[in-house]
């Protein structure tokens, strides 16, 4: 007993209160840390995220440039090793011949060897405004006129599949998010309201909530949306979608948050603070929010992939997005048919972003529940 | 248990209007009358409209009466069995709807059978050898089927049995039975294509169902009643199956009236994408045609199945599971 105890370092002091100083927010930062997939995940996020913000300057065309020659044009890959095997440094793409083949009557790309395009970095090309403020021209990369670059192909009006995938993430990425704060805010407000003033009023709310939980979805979402007028603006439906996906979403919160209430309204501090004379604007946001706060953080998480995946589906029936705006799921609309994918498989790519930020939400919020949660799984 | 039913009886009569509501309200949302849109759809198809076809119209849903002579036409004809007409079809709903509605139900019921019988196990395994690899790698895979968009699965499952089988898989029916009548045949080639549909709508909900036994069955295995059975000195497969999951699977029946919802939703597009004679595309057309009468109906008909499902799902949880007070 006694060797053991003289190993133990007591901590006195400075020391003692260092380890006692350790912020909730900083325990669940160093929790989350542990955690690799939600790391990684918060890696991909922030690389999703960037891309959308910069999806102008990634873009070498504007995403809505047509162009009739080079319809179907499969993903071109920057080449280092020409025709006759020599090495280039600076990589390039071979001009591109277009014809259609009278028996299929398809497009043809054939590489035309004699005429060779350089990839530039930060070429000059269209003007546009960098964060919307400031006019910028600078692109990632680029070839000269007239050469075509098309990274990820084009598709059936010669579009640059590059340019129409990051700026449809701008609109994919941001609807989930402007859906999921309106959720929070609905689910916030309507779960506490439930849970702490109990009553007749709770009652309504979880009939409320049992009702819509007992509509599909889906068909729910998609029949607000095709209800919608069709002169509305780009901007006016980007906003009603996401409306109509919190409508549904904001139930599945308001039950956390009122379970929490309940179990907050029972605590001595709650007691505490009417007993002081609190009011009850004052209990709810002083006292009972900040401490369901982390929890209204996950749930928040885990809704936003169910809200990117409905907005994609909703695009990909033709009741969300209209062009000239799009988004994921718009562009996967061409790709409906098999005998579309067949022959022009590239058609594909956005669908691996589609799942890479559903999959990084997920682990990321999965990892904030552990962090936030000790005892959850 | 009849003091339960009754009052959960009447509280689901309640919950069919509140869902009629919202129904006539999606049905009147969108600008224009509905008189417009059914001329202008008519013309488009080369049909011109007589006056005598408008009037029909008109008597027909009440359009030139107040709102709630409208509401009460439509519903009163929705209960006999009066769905309305479908422009894309030219035909009456109620031709088109019972034997859609009757394959939707089939492949939902399946897919939620089917979700269950894999989801369960796996569950249980997940829980029973918590962060080993092999849960682990049920955990990826599970967030990864989560992850894949319904339709986007639909569309992988053709592209392959077009590449790989060389045959298309859309439809339920070969063309040699698809106006056959019922028989062996008919039922088996039916089973024959119904796999695709059913795996690609069940993928989502098995990874969520998988999720959800692991959590439930590790809280479980923590109560004290666990560990004394385990004292007693039980064998730890009876342990398991007998002491925990029957606890750990009580959660899950509550779920059950949530998951078809959610179950429908997905076979909606996936019906769609792989072109089944389900429900599914008869209401998608009707809204991309704003064809709004008949997708309101169908809305509402879905959503009153739903609610009819709730109704027995708790009356099945409170046979099930005796600690649920009658309230």
């Amino acid at each position: 007993m006694a060797t053991t105890a003289s190993t133990v370092d007591l901590q006195s002091g400075s020391d003692a209160r260092k380890t006692a100083a350790l912020s909730p927010a900083r325990l669940i930062g160093r929790r989350f840390l542990r955690n690799r997939l939600a790391i990684g995940g918060s890696l991909v996020m922030i690389l999703l995220y960037m891309s959308a913000l910069f999806a102008d300057f990634l873009a070498p065309v504007p995403f809505t440039d047509v162009h009739e020659d080079y319809v179907f044009v499969p993903p071109q890959l920057p080449r280092f090793l020409d025709e006759q095997g020599n090495f280039h440094l600076r990589p390039f793409v071979y001009g591109l011949d277009s014809k259609i083949d009278m028996d299929t009557f398809r497009w043809v790309h054939d590489e035309d060897f004699e005429t060779i395009y350089p990839i530039y970095l930060f070429v000059k090309g269209y003007e546009y405004k960098l964060f919307g403020l400031i006019p910028f021209d600078r692109h990632l990369y680029g070839v000269e006129e007239p050469g075509v670059f098309y990274l990820f192909g084009s598709d059936d009006l010669g579009h640059d599949m590059v340019a129409r995938v990051f700026m449809g993430a701008r609109i994919s990425l941001t609807i989930g998010l402007l859906g999921v704060i309106l959720t929070i805010i609905f689910g916030a407000s309507l779960g506490t309201i439930s849970g702490y003033y109990g009553g007749a009023l709770d009652t309504l709310i979880q009939r409320v909530i049992e009702f819509l939980m007992s509509f599909p979805a889906i068909p729910l979402w998609a029949a607000l949306a095709a209800a919608m007028p069709p002169t509305w603006s780009p901007l006016q439906r980007f906003f009603a979608i996401s409306v109509i996906l919190s409508l549904i979403q904001w139930t599945g919160l308001a039950r956390q948050v009122r379970a929490k209430v309940l179990s907050y309204r029972e605590m001595e501090y709650s007691l505490a603070a009417r007993a002081a004379g609190a009011s009850d604007f004052r209990i709810i946001f002083r006292h009972m929010l900040p401490n369901a706060f982390s929890h209204i953080i996950v749930v928040a998480t885990l809704a936003i992939p169910g809200m990117i995946l409905a907005e994609t589906a909703l695009s990909f029936l033709g009741l969300g997005i209209q062009p000239p705006q799009t988004s994921w799921g718009a562009l996967l609309k061409q790709a409906q048919l098999v005998s579309v994918l067949l022959q022009q498989p590239w058609l594909l790519i956005p669908a691996f972003f589609v799942i890479a930020a559903v999959l990084t939400f997920n682990f990321v919020g999965d990892g904030l529940r552990d962090a936030v949660d000790p005892y959850s799984l | 248990m009849q003091q339960f039913i009754i009052p959960r009886f009447l509280y689901m009569l309640v919950t069919m209007f509140f869902v009629s509501i919202v129904g006539f309200v999606i049905i009147n949302l969108p600008p224009g009358t509905y008189l417009d849109v059914y001329r202008e759809e008519l013309e488009a198809q080369g049909t011109t409209t007589t006056e005598a076809q408008l009037e029909t119209i008109i008597n027909q849903y009440g359009l030139d009466q107040p709102i709630y002579v409208q509401y009460w036409k439509w519903v009163s004809g929705f209960v006999q069995g009066d769905f309305g007409r479908s422009f894309a079809y030219n035909k009456d709903v109620s031709e088109l709807i019972w034997e859609r509605l009757m394959l939707t139900m089939l492949i939902s019921i399946s897919t939620l059978i089917l979700t269950w019988i894999i989801a369960i196990p796996i569950g249980i395994y997940s829980a029973t050898h918590q962060y080993q690899a092999s849960d682990h790698l049920f955990t990826t895979i599970g967030m990864v089927g989560l992850s894949i968009p319904n339709f986007l699965l639909a569309l992988v499952f053709m592209v392959i049995a077009a590449m790989v089988f060389d045959q298309s898989v859309g439809g339920l029916f070969s063309p040699e039975y698809q106006d056959a009548p019922w028989n062996f045949a008919k039922l088996w080639d039916l089973l024959k294509h119904m796999w695709i549909p059913v795996v690609v709508v069940g993928t989502s909900g098995t990874a969520g169902l998988i999720r959800m036994m692991r959590g439930n069955l590790l809280d479980v295995l923590k109560i004290a009643y666990i560990t004394s059975a385990r004292a007693k000195g039980l064998p730890e497969r009876r342990v398991i199956w007998v002491h925990a999951v029957r606890n750990a699977i009580h959660p899950l029946i509550m779920i059950l009236g949530t998951s078809l919802p959610q179950i429908i939703s997905g076979a909606t597009i996936v019906s769609m994408v792989l072109s089944l004679p389900t429900t599914g595309p008869l209401y998608f057309t009707a809204l991309l045609e704003q064809d709004m009468y008949l997708a309101g109906t169908f809305l509402v008909f879905l959503a009153g199945l739903l609610v009819i499902g709730n109704f027995l799902a708790d009356i099945l949880l409170v046979w099930v599971d005796p600690r649920i007070r009658y309230t």
